[in-house]
Formats: C-alpha cells, sequence, structure tokens
C-alpha cells in the first residue's frame, strides 16, 4: 500500500483513529489531543458510542481523530469491536477507512497490547505506535528500548504518559510529517504470539521482574470472598447515599428557583393563555429537565471515579454470579441499582457496559427498577387503602405493601432479562473481563466526563421533554371549560376527553375515568399523578397537602381492588416520557422506543387487569 | 487438570486451550488475551458466591473468567 502523503494545501483534514486495546489510556490521550474540541454520538443502529474530536498540529495540519472502541483483536467478538474491525479495514458502511492509524498501547501491559499492534501492522496501513503509561512501567521496574523496538516493527513509536500530557508534543510533531509510511510487510504466517516472545525478551527486562505488587495487595483485600463484598457494599451505601440525599436538597432548591423564576417572569403577563403556557408549559418542563441534574452529576462522578481507578470492574467481578441469574454480568449492577433513584441515570450509567447486548437488556429494564418518583403515588394509595396494623408483632402491613411492591418489580426485572437474554443468543455468554491495575483518577478526565453527560443531557434529552411537556400541557389547556362550568377545567380539555375515550380500555381493569384523565399528565413525571387526580377531583389543593386532602376521599370512592390495580399497573407502566426519551437518547433507535413502550404497557395492563380481578374476588 | 479446579493461590502453566465447537469464539479470544500454550498462570481471587468467575493473574494482566470459560484452559501437569 502507499505512504499517505497530504500537502499543505490539502482542503481536507487528515483522518487518524485511535485503537488499542481496552485499559491503555486511549480516551485520556483523546482528552489530552482534542480538549472540550470532541463530538459524541452513537454509530447508527447499535448502541456503540462514537467519539471523535479535531486538533491543529503545531505546523498547522488540521486532524479529524477518531477515538476507536477498546478491541483486543481485529476477530471481534462484540459489536464494539466490529466497529473497530471495519473501520480499521474501511468495511464500515459509513466511516471512511482512517489515512492513519495512531496504535496505543500500554508499556505496563506489552504482552497482550503487542500481539494487538502486530495484527494491526498486518493490515499494512500507514501507522503511528503511541508507547503510553511509561510511568506505570517505571514503577514496575520495567525498562524498555524504545529505538530497538522502533526499529526491529519499523515504525515510530513515541513514548507517553497521557494522564500526565507527558509526550504529547512529541506526537503531535510525529503528526506533522509530510508522510506517514506504512508498516513493512510481515509474514502472513507470522506466530503472533511467538514473535511478542522475541520482542519483549530482546528489547525489556520483563523476565526479571514480578508482578504488580499495590495491585496484589489492593486485590487481596478488595476481592477477598468476605471483606470484598462488604467493602463494595460500604461503596455502593456511600454512593447511593449521596445521590438520594445529597442530590434532594439541590433539586428541592432547584425546583423552587425554577417556580419563582416562573413567577418572575410571567407576573408582567396578563393571566391567561400565554402566562400559563409559560408557566406550565415551557418553564415547568424545563424544570423538569434540570431537576434530573444533580442525580445524574452525581452518580456519574462516582461512576467515572470509580471507573478511572479501575475498581468497577473489580465490583463487577463481585457481582458478576448474581447478575447471572439474569443472564447479564456484574457490569449491569450499578446502572439498575442507580435506577432506583430514577431510570434516567440508570440509562445513561448503561454506557459503562461494554457488552452492547447487555447495555440493551439492562436499558430495557431498568424502567422496572422502582425509581423514587413512583413512592408518592404508593405512599398515597397504601396510605388510603392497606390497614394500618402490624402483622407477626413486628412488621407493619403497609410497610410490607410497600417492600412487595419492590420485590415484584426485582423480580418481573430479572425475569424479563432472562427471556430477553435467551432469546437473542443462546450460546454462551462470556465474562473474559480484564481486571485492569489500580491507578488515581484524572480530574481533567473525570471534569470533561461530567460536562460532556450534562451537555448531552440538556441538550438531546431536554429538548424531547420540554417539547412533550409543552404539549401535554396543550392537551390538558385545551379547549378551555365554559363560563358555566363546574367540573374540574382538565374534565373539559383534550385531555379529559382522551380520558374518557380510553375509559373502555381501561375499565377491564377497574379504572374509572378520573383515573384515566389523571393518567395523561402524570406522563410528564409519575409523580403528577398525585395532584393530577386532586384536580380531577376539583380539589384545587396545592402539591403539599393534596395527598392528605385525597386519602379519604379516595377511600371512599374506590373499591381496594382499583387501587390495588392502580398500584400494579404503576410496578410496570412506561409512565414517564423522560424515560423514553432517554432510551430513545441512548438506543438511537425508535424501535426499541416503542417495543421498550409496547412491552411494559403489555406487562402493566395484565398486572392490572390480574390484580383487579383476583382482589375483587377475594374480597367479594 | 483444569484452569476452574486450580485453587486460589496456586500456579500452573498452560498446556493448551480446548475450543467447546468449530470456531470456538471463546477459546478464540482466549487465547487473543495470552492464555497459550506455556504461558504461567496464578489464581488471585474466586468470586464471593460459589467460587465463580476467578480472578486469573497471567503476566502482567488480571482477568476475571467464568468457570465455564476457565474449564476450556487445560493446565500441565508436571509442575
Amino acid at each position: 500500500m502507499d505512504a499517505v502523503t497530504l500537502p499543505e494545501t490539502a482542503t481536507r483534514p487528515l483522518r487518524a483513529a485511535l485503537v488499542g486495546n481496552p485499559n491503555c489510556g486511549k480516551t485520556s490521550l483523546f482528552n489530552q489531543l482534542t480538549g472540550s474540541r470532541q463530538k459524541v454520538a452513537n454509530y447508527a443502529g447499535v448502541t456503540v458510542e462514537r467519539k471523535e474530536g479535531y486538533l491543529t498540529t503545531p505546523n498547522g495540519r488540521a486532524i479529524r481523530l477518531l477515538d476507536l472502541p477498546g478491541a483486543y483483536s481485529l476477530s471481534a467478538t462484540s459489536p464494539d469491536e466490529d466497529v473497530t474491525r471495519d473501520v480499521c479495514m474501511g468495511h464500515h458502511p459509513v466511516e471512511k477507512q482512517p489515512d492513519l492509524i495512531i496504535c496505543v498501547v500500554s508499556a505496563s501491559n506489552l504482552r497482550l497490547h503487542l500481539r494487538f499492534l502486530l495484527e494491526l501492522m498486518q493490515l499494512g496501513r500507514p501507522m503511528i505506535v503511541v508507547l503510553n503509561m511509561m510511568d506505570e512501567a517505571a514503577r514496575l521496574g520495567l525498562t524498555i528500548d524504545v529505538p530497538g523496538l522502533a526499529a526491529a516493527l519499523g515504525l515510530p513509536i513515541i513514548p507517553a504518559i497521557s494522564l500526565r500530557k507527558s509526550g504529547i508534543a512529541n506526537l503531535l510533531n510525529a503528526l506533522d510529517q509530510p508522510e506517514f509510511l506504512p508498516p513493512p510487510a510481515l509474514k502472513t504466517d507470522l506466530d503472533v504470539h511467538g514473535e511478542v516472545g522475541k520482542l519483549i525478551t530482546r528489547f525489556t527486562n520483563e523476565g526479571t521482574l514480578r508482578g504488580d505488587r499495590m495491585a496484589d495487595r489492593l486485590d487481596r483485600w478488595f476481592l477477598h470472598p468476605v471483606w470484598g463484598p462488604i467493602i463494595l457494599l460500604v461503596v455502593l451505601f456511600f454512593m447511593f447515599q449521596t445521590v438520594f440525599a445529597w442530590a434532594q436538597p439541590i433539586m428541592d432548591a432547584l425546583e423552587a428557583g425554577i417556580a419563582s423564576l416562573g413567577q418572575i417572569v410571567v407576573s408582567p403577563l396578563p393571566p391567561g393563555l400565554l402566562r400559563s403556557l409559560l408557566a406550565d408549559g415551557v418553564i415547568a418542563g424545563a424544570g423538569t429537565v434540570i431537576v434530573f441534574l444533580p442525580q445524574i452529576l452525581i452518580l456519574f462522578l462516582w461512576i467515572l471515579t470509580l471507573e478511572e481507578t479501575g475498581y468497577l470492574p473489580r465490583a463487577a467481578f463481585l457481582l458478576d454470579r448474581i447478575m447471572a441469574l439474569a443472564g447479564l454480568s456484574g457490569r449491569s449492577f450499578i446502572p439498575l441499582l442507580s435506577s432506583f433513584a430514577c431510570a434516567i441515570p440508570g440509562i445513561m450509567a448503561a454506557r459503562t457496559i461494554q457488552n452492547p447486548r447487555d447495555r440493551l437488556v439492562t436499558i430495557l429494564i431498568a424502567p422496572l427498577m422502582t425509581c423514587s418518583a413512583r413512592l408518592p403515588v404508593y405512599t398515597l394509595l397504601i396510605a388510603a387503602f392497606v390497614p394500618h396494623r402490624t402483622v407477626l408483632g413486628f412488621l407493619g402491613l403497609q410497610g410490607l405493601a410497600l417492600f412487595g411492591l419492590y420485590l415484584v418489580a426485582i423480580v418481573s426485572g430479572i425475569i424479563a432479562a432472562r427471556l430477553m437474554t435467551r432469546g437473542v443468543a443462546s450460546d454462551e455468554h462470556p465474562l473474559m473481563l480484564e481486571l485492569p491495575p489500580y491507578r488515581t483518577p484524572n480530574l481533567k478526565s473525570v471534569a470533561l466526563g461530567l460536562w460532556q453527560r450534562a451537555v448531552m443531557f440538556l441538550s438531546r434529552v431536554g429538548t424531547i421533554i420540554v417539547s412533550l411537556n409543552v404539549l401535554l400541557w396543550a392537551l390538558s389547556s385545551f379547549p378551555s371549560p365554559p363560563a358555566n362550568a363546574t367540573g374540574a377545567a382538565i374534565d373539559y380539555s383534550l385531555a379529559g376527553h382522551i380520558g374518557h375515550f380510553m375509559l373502555p380500555i381501561f375499565a377491564p381493569l377497574g379504572f374509572n375515568w378520573q383515573i384515566c384523565v389523571s393518567l395523561i399528565p402524570g406522563l410528564a413525571a409519575r409523580e403528577v399523578a398525585v395532584s393530577a387526580l386532586a384536580t380531577v377531583y376539583a380539589l384545587g389543593a396545592s402539591d403539599d397537602n393534596a395527598a392528605n386532602q385525597l386519602m379519604p376521599l379516595l377511600s371512599a370512592h374506590w373499591s381496594m381492588a382499583t387501587a390495588f390495580a392502580l398500584l400494579a399497573w404503576y410496578v410496570y407502566a412506561p409512565q414517564c416520557i423522560s424515560t423514553l426519551a432517554v432510551m430513545r437518547r441512548e438506543t438511537r433507535s425508535l424501535k426499541v422506543v416503542l417495543g421498550a413502550a409496547a412491552y411494559l404497557f403489555g406487562l402493566a395492563y395484565a398486572a392490572a387487569f390480574l390484580t383487579y380481578h383476583v382482589t375483587r374476588a377475594l374480597t367479594g | 487438570m483444569t484452569l476452574d479446579t486450580l485453587p486460589k493461590g496456586a500456579h500452573a502453566v498452560i498446556s493448551q486451550v480446548v475450543a467447546r465447537m468449530v470456531d470456538d469464539p471463546i477459546a478464540t479470544r482466549l487465547g487473543e488475551l495470552g492464555f497459550i500454550p506455556g504461558a504461567p498462570v496464578e489464581i488471585v481471587a474466586t468470586g464471593p458466591v460459589g467460587h465463580d468467575p476467578i480472578a486469573v493473574r497471567l503476566g502482567s494482566t488480571c482477568f476475571a473468567l467464568r468457570r465455564g470459560e476457565a474449564s476450556r484452559i487445560t493446565l500441565k501437569h508436571d509442575l
């Protein structure tokens, strides 16, 4: 293959791609090279992240740098690796073959990474090698004859410590060369492992070294069969304490702030449609978006830090057997646990699951984990319909009911995951997870990661949520009630009509028209259903005491079967459009979102139907 | 003897990786990860439930393998 020569007058930027094993420090190198000039998206049709950035070399050459997913080999075993293989070989349907491959190799793990480098060299494409993690190699006492290795491979090698910007200048200078040469051709029947062994013996002192003592010492605790899970429990406890408890005051403050902002903005306007649109549609919609941010940021601060330190793969190791019950791997645990706070950060956290099938299944069952927005509905209905008494001497019946709702949801999630994972692949589901060395997290990488998540959420998901909120506002406000109206305003609106229209569908579940109507604004956020019910029952109550006023009213008006059916409905129903919006964003597939909505709706309908009829049969 | 039966803390040398079927992707991947004849391995840890998965040190890298994966790796007898 020919060398790639780009005259300085070339208008097209050089296309370069970072390729390397997982845990080679590729992403921090990418961050150092491109800084905030990055675009993160998904490859069409697959839940694989596409990261591209721009940089300009000292001599002014423009480069489009693609950060390809980490891969162990070109014989791919996952959609992530498929993308890397297809792009490197020039077979990708959309992505063009890069002009230059920048192969990132960890100096501390040469045996594994050199093998992939040799495989890449066999492609015969122009290539530069970055020998990363030189500090870690030095800590292990490993010395590498870099010029010797470069000469033997016939490729330029740039030593670097990507976490500390070291070597970046040399890499930029290397990228200024007028031309890039492909490596000398390797024998086609090359014994790659044998060749790697020879290179390592010739150019390093690896044979005389003992392994990573620090990792051994830490693993003795973190992977211990007793201490390991205890340490993990403590970490998870603090993590979710912060996600639930620390986020709450910030969220309350944000909510209050947005409400008063709404007041300030709309107060000059005369009461009427425009004012209502701004206050109840746009600003309230933006509020529901921003309120999610503290939880998302706190959760991701933890996840990014734990990932960078190397603890997250260890947690996955400890939890693998438990998650295997659901046909998933240990990686799915944290996204699913986060979904108990809110499915939105949970679904976003599913990005850390490398295996795309596991990622998809995790996203699909995340809405079944009981999020905190369901609690107001649960507590209202339980307080109104479950007698306040103790069983077995110490267990509160109401608490038991709540626990039961959580348990049913978890068991359903496990069953759903099992069914989904069985349908896709009957063959063995591999783990083969690398436990990388422990590393100090890099502040810049963590900050950049947080920033990207926040921007992505606000710009992509936020716009969908705000538009849907405005739509729901319109449905609940138009047409306005006639002057002599006696019932609740919402009853005269389109939402009211839809609610009445829905009644025949939901009547078999024991739902009355008031429930049907309140389900529509409840789509904006589950907990809104409580205040919507108050509105429908014309209580005119504010959020704070809506539940207290509703309770006696509901226990008088609803049968127990209706209440329990509504609880069952809430366990499963795809009631929150924000969740569907973030699903759409993360999977890039409307089909997945519609499929998820359909399966959750089906489950909800079946569960509510069964609950209604069983309760009626039992209560007479 | 296969890798999944090796006790925690024990060292061994790989004899070979046995494919379960034609084009066994797991066996292929194990080879690519460096589980090749002659490579020394050590069991660093075993999972808290049913001793599954196992953490295997291979050179300077550590891998978590499920028992089914590790059972494809046979070890040399003469240790």
